[in-house]
């Protein structure tokens, strides 16, 4: 079970191998749809991982990215599917980025790295991992996020009504997309400064 | 014709691929350690993007979108076929890449060592299917809308990725506490940049 924890803090998708950047700061204004995100990616890599594994040995190699992205947008259409008939609201707030899940870094990156030269379930396991350490890294954001942008978490007021009264304002910076970045930066130094430097 | 000059400002400046969309921060973040490799690589997102975009657009106008088959005659028209958009897009986008990379290494062999690594990275950079979905989602009327468009946010991007390498290059002098050093720093100094960048809401 060890071996398989390692994405969630050692080799963090997106702190330590800066992959899969992208939508991970552009889903993160609130709690919920970062939730629904990190879930769509765990799935998504974990059962492409899956099915690449279990077909490792007849894809041609020259041809495989194309086969591995044919793969990776199939579980993406039927996520896209599925959040727009039983989510529909948030599927709106996410707009292109569960599309983008398809060139998400992560996904291709564990594909080529892992699931072609693994057994499945191994695979598997790795799929759902890396999925969690973004998930991980996206809901701590979302957090901070929606909790000093808007004074809510997951949609409900957190911060009392009093202290708006004595004067407390919520931080507009928060919503706006270069504070995610920020936050991240922040959160590799706090994870430098507590594990020592690894360039 | 405003309009379409309307479009091109925007996605260069406004709707900055990299600073309000954060598409293609993966390759944008390995990649801008020099201005040279960093301006390559930015130059081939350009073409790559004003290629893609609006072959998509036509496939899209004229065969996804909902009733897109009229022309095939009225027991068409009803045929709605946007839920392929996706796998039409990436397939559209991994050929043109693909083909791209023959053709310049066959006719441009300067253009091909300069950008040649980048090419098939290219295929997998979020930019170019974010491109393609945002040209899907913003509806444009004609081809040389979404031409302005692919154009405008390539430059965009071109501009965002040269502009970090120069900083980085500089930064190496500079004192940073060390377990910020790498990465940490270059996403803080992303984040100032987009602040930067929204000066430009108000044109």
């Amino acid at each position: 079970m060890k071996k398989y924890l390692g994405p969630l803090s050692k080799d963090n998708p997106i702190l330590v191998q800066t992959l899969g950047v992208c939508s991970a700061l552009a889903v993160t204004a609130q709690l919920k749809p970062a939730v629904v995100m990190a879930l769509s990616v765990t799935v998504v890599c974990a059962f492409s991982n899956l099915i690449i594994s279990l077909i490792r040995n007849t894809i041609p190699p020259r041809i495989r990215i194309i086969v591995q992205l044919l793969i990776v947008s199939f579980w993406v259409v039927l996520v896209d599917l599925f959040l727009q008939a039983y989510f529909y609201d948030i599927s709106k707030l996410l707009s292109v980025f569960v599309g983008l899940i398809i060139t998400n870094c992560i996904i291709m990156g564990r594909l080529e790295a892992f699931a072609l030269s693994h057994k499945p379930w191994p695979s598997l396991m790795d799929g759902v991992m890396n999925g969690l350490g973004y998930g991980l890294v996206l809901v701590i954001v979302a957090f901070f996020r929606e909790l000093l942008g808007s004074g809510t978490l997951w949609n409900y007021q957190v911060i009392p009504k009093a202290l708006y009264q004595i004067g407390y304002l919520n931080n507009g910076l928060m919503i706006l997309p270069p504070m995610a970045l920020i936050l991240v930066g922040i959160m590799i130094w706090i994870r430098g400064e507590r594990k020592g430097v690894k360039e | 014709m405003s309009d379409i000059f309307n479009i091109f400002i925007r996605s260069v400046f406004i709707d900055n691929m990299v600073f309000a969309y954060f598409l293609g921060m993966c390759s944008y973040l390995a990649v801008s350690k020099n201005v040279k490799t960093a301006s390559g690589l930015g130059m081939a997102v350009c073409f790559v993007l004003a290629i893609t975009v609006p072959v998509n657009y036509l496939i899209n106008k004229y065969l996804l979108q909902p009733g897109a088959l009229a022309w095939l005659g009225d027991r068409f028209a009803q045929v709605d076929l946007s839920f392929l958009g996706l796998i039409i897009f990436i397939a559209v986008i991994a050929g043109m890449v693909q083909l791209l990379e023959m053709v310049i290494e066959r006719y441009m062999p300067a253009l091909y060592m300069a950008l040649g690594i980048f090419l098939p990275l290219i295929a997998v950079n979020c930019a170019i299917l974010g491109g393609s979905l945002f040209m899907q989602e913003k509806n444009f009327p004609t081809v040389a809308h979404s031409f302005a468009y692919a154009i405008g946010s390539g430059l965009g991007w071109l501009l965002a990725i040269t502009a970090m390498a120069a900083i980085r290059e500089r930064l190496k002098y500079s004192n940073i506490p060390e377990p910020l050093r790498g990465n940490g720093i270059a996403y803080i100094i992303t984040g100032l940049m987009g602040m930067g960048f929204m000066a430009f809401l108000g044109i």
